[in-house]
């Protein structure tokens, strides 16, 4: 459906986007993920014609955004970043100009912004100017807009920011419900949002994808790593890594809770096998007390400052 | 030609913006108010019904006004972002282009419209001869178009509308002055710059006489504001 082939951006000398190249599939919810300037809104904005690639290009459908830009255009609908709207205008009125540009006949532009004001719930706010409203009301007018002409594809640069949690659980099942028959690319810096919605999430940092694939899979690819967290009653922490750092697999022994009558403990462990039978038994030999024993696989909020971590 | 439609569509949407906000009213009423002014006060002591002094000051005046017309057609877009939704929709940078310049002129148009009361007044009084009238209004509308066009262009240059403005109004007030401020050079290179001159064409048009030359120097100078808006945009990317 979409393929991004290697694209690289530079702003001056910054580089935004090095090499970067995807394919997207129809039908499915690309979540792109990414700290602060790693270049997700850069590759959305080139994919929406915003912005001209310093190198490399884009094929949506066969068409290429170097040629074809209109026609592409024609199938994206785009929420830009905490949508920037026309702030003079009325919701209906700036709706029916969007219409009007997607080419919707008369009637056809009134059944659609009724059906997608009962979508986005812009009811209550049709006839009030923007720049009255609140930003989670602009977020779902933007939401509105981008989705005028029923666009095959959908872009949306962080659309749940500034929304309330019963706004932003709407919009997820907006959004889940679109992706069943469109492509939808979204970014966010929320990564429940990502694991919550996704079909499939790409990490970027600094210009380049550190991770492709599903939640799942990304978290497998690393899950060789885990770790064990547990608390003790009578154990100090000297004698604690005394006789917990040689057992097998066990990479590292973190004292997490303040060493009183209780003793929080995490063991990093780099092997994939199970350990805990082995970690139990050496606490048996002692006198301490297990009050929690608990085995941790790494969280998409771990991989992700661990992919992006700055060096 | 799909590119009508899109070119229809921003021109209503910018038109009515105009009127939406007060600006409007404000930068009509400051334009009847210097027009007025400077032509009434002496309109009486020359005792002929005619048009001439209103003309010969209009340039100066469009000179100024016009750039704080045009001001916010790029600029506020790039501050307030809303040019990214806009040029992400199906439209052509020429359409834009063309529908905000469309809807410039057409406001300059219509504030320059109350000012037809002058001529009807000057009837009135006494014998009008309206082929200058005629030529006159023709020659604002080309004048006004043309100083639109270089508003749109020094709007695209920045975010900031007053730059925007002093950049426009800086080029509008010299094209208007050229010939006059370069008095004391040669009369070869003096005809030179009164060619470039917007104000020499324009009174030749206010005189009655539609010369293809004045035509198409208005026409060209605002292809070539408009093509360098385009450029400087594209240039953005």
């Amino acid at each position: 459906m979409i393929e991004i082939k290697d694209l690289t951006k530079y702003y001056g000398d910054l580089c935004a986007l090095d090499h970067v190249s995807l394919t997207i599939e129809k039908g499915k919810i690309l979540g792109l993920l990414g700290p602060n300037g790693a270049g997700k809104t850069t590759a959305m904005r080139i994919l929406t014609g915003y912005l001209s690639p310093t190198t490399g290009t884009v094929i949506a459908k066969g068409l290429s955004i170097g040629d074809d830009m209109l026609a592409i255009k024609k199938m994206i609908g785009y929420l830009p970043e905490s949508a920037p709207l026309y702030q003079d205008m009325l919701v209906f009125d700036y709706l029916s100009y969007v219409a009007e540009i997607r080419e919707l006949g008369p009637d056809e532009m009134i059944a659609r912004i009724k059906e997608l004001s009962d979508i986005c719930g812009l009811r209550e706010v049709m006839h009030r100017s923007i720049h009255e409203l609140s930003k989670g009301y602009k977020q779902r007018v933007g939401l509105a807009h981008a989705m005028m002409s029923d666009p095959e594809i959908l872009v949306l640069d962080e659309p749940t920011s500034g929304l309330d949690p019963n706004q932003i659980v709407e919009i997820r099942d907006i959004i889940r419900k679109i992706g069943r028959e469109k492509t939808v690319i979204l970014s966010t810096h929320i990564l429940s949002e990502v694991e919550a919605t996704c079909d499939r999430v790409v990490i970027i940092n600094r210009g380049k994808i550190v991770a492709d694939g599903s939640t799942d899979e990304i978290k497998k690819s690393s899950e060789s790593e885990y770790s064990l967290s547990m608390k003790l009653r009578g154990a100090d922490e000297k004698r604690a890594r005394e006789i917990l750092s040689p057992v097998d697999g066990v990479s590292e022994v973190l004292v997490e809770g303040p060493a009183g009558a209780e003793l929080s403990l995490r063991l990093t462990c780099d092997t994939p096998e199970d350990i805990r039978d082995r970690v139990y038994r050496k606490i048996r030999e002692t006198d301490w007390v297990l009050l929690e024993f608990r085995q941790e696989s790494k969280s998409l909020e771990k991989i992700f400052r661990e992919l992006t971590k700055e060096n | 030609m799909m590119g009508t439609g899109n070119i229809a569509c921003i021109f209503k949407r910018e038109f009515k913006v105009y009127f939406i906000s007060p600006i409007a009213y404000v930068v009509i009423a400051i334009f009847l108010v210097l027009s007025g002014w400077f032509f009434f006060s002496t309109f009486f002591l020359y005792n002929q019904a005619q048009l001439r002094d209103f003309f010969s000051l209009l340039p100066i005046i469009l000179a100024f006004i016009v750039p704080t017309v045009t001001m916010r057609l790029f600029s506020e877009e790039f501050n307030v972002g809303s040019y990214e939704i806009l040029v992400t929709l199906p439209v052509t940078l020429r359409d834009i282009i063309a529908g905000k310049f469309l809807a410039a002129v057409a406001f300059v148009s219509i504030m320059m419209a109350p000012t037809l009361s002058y001529a009807i007044t000057t009837a009135s009084l006494g014998d009008l001869d309206w082929g200058p009238v005629v030529g006159g209004y023709m020659g604002s509308v080309f004048l006004g178009g043309t100083f639109s066009a270089i508003g749109i262009f020094s709007s695209s240059l920045t975010k900031n509308q007053i730059i925007a403005f002093i950049v426009g109004m800086v080029i509008c007030v010299a094209l208007t002055l050229i010939d006059k401020l370069l008095f004391f050079l040669p009369g070869s290179l003096l005809g030179l710059f009164e060619y470039m001159g917007a104000d020499h064409h324009f009174q030749n048009i206010a005189r009655g006489i539609l010369d293809s030359r004045d035509i198409l120097y208005f026409v060209s100078l605002m292809f070539i504001a408009l093509y360098g808006a385009h450029l400087v945009v594209e240039g953005k990317k």
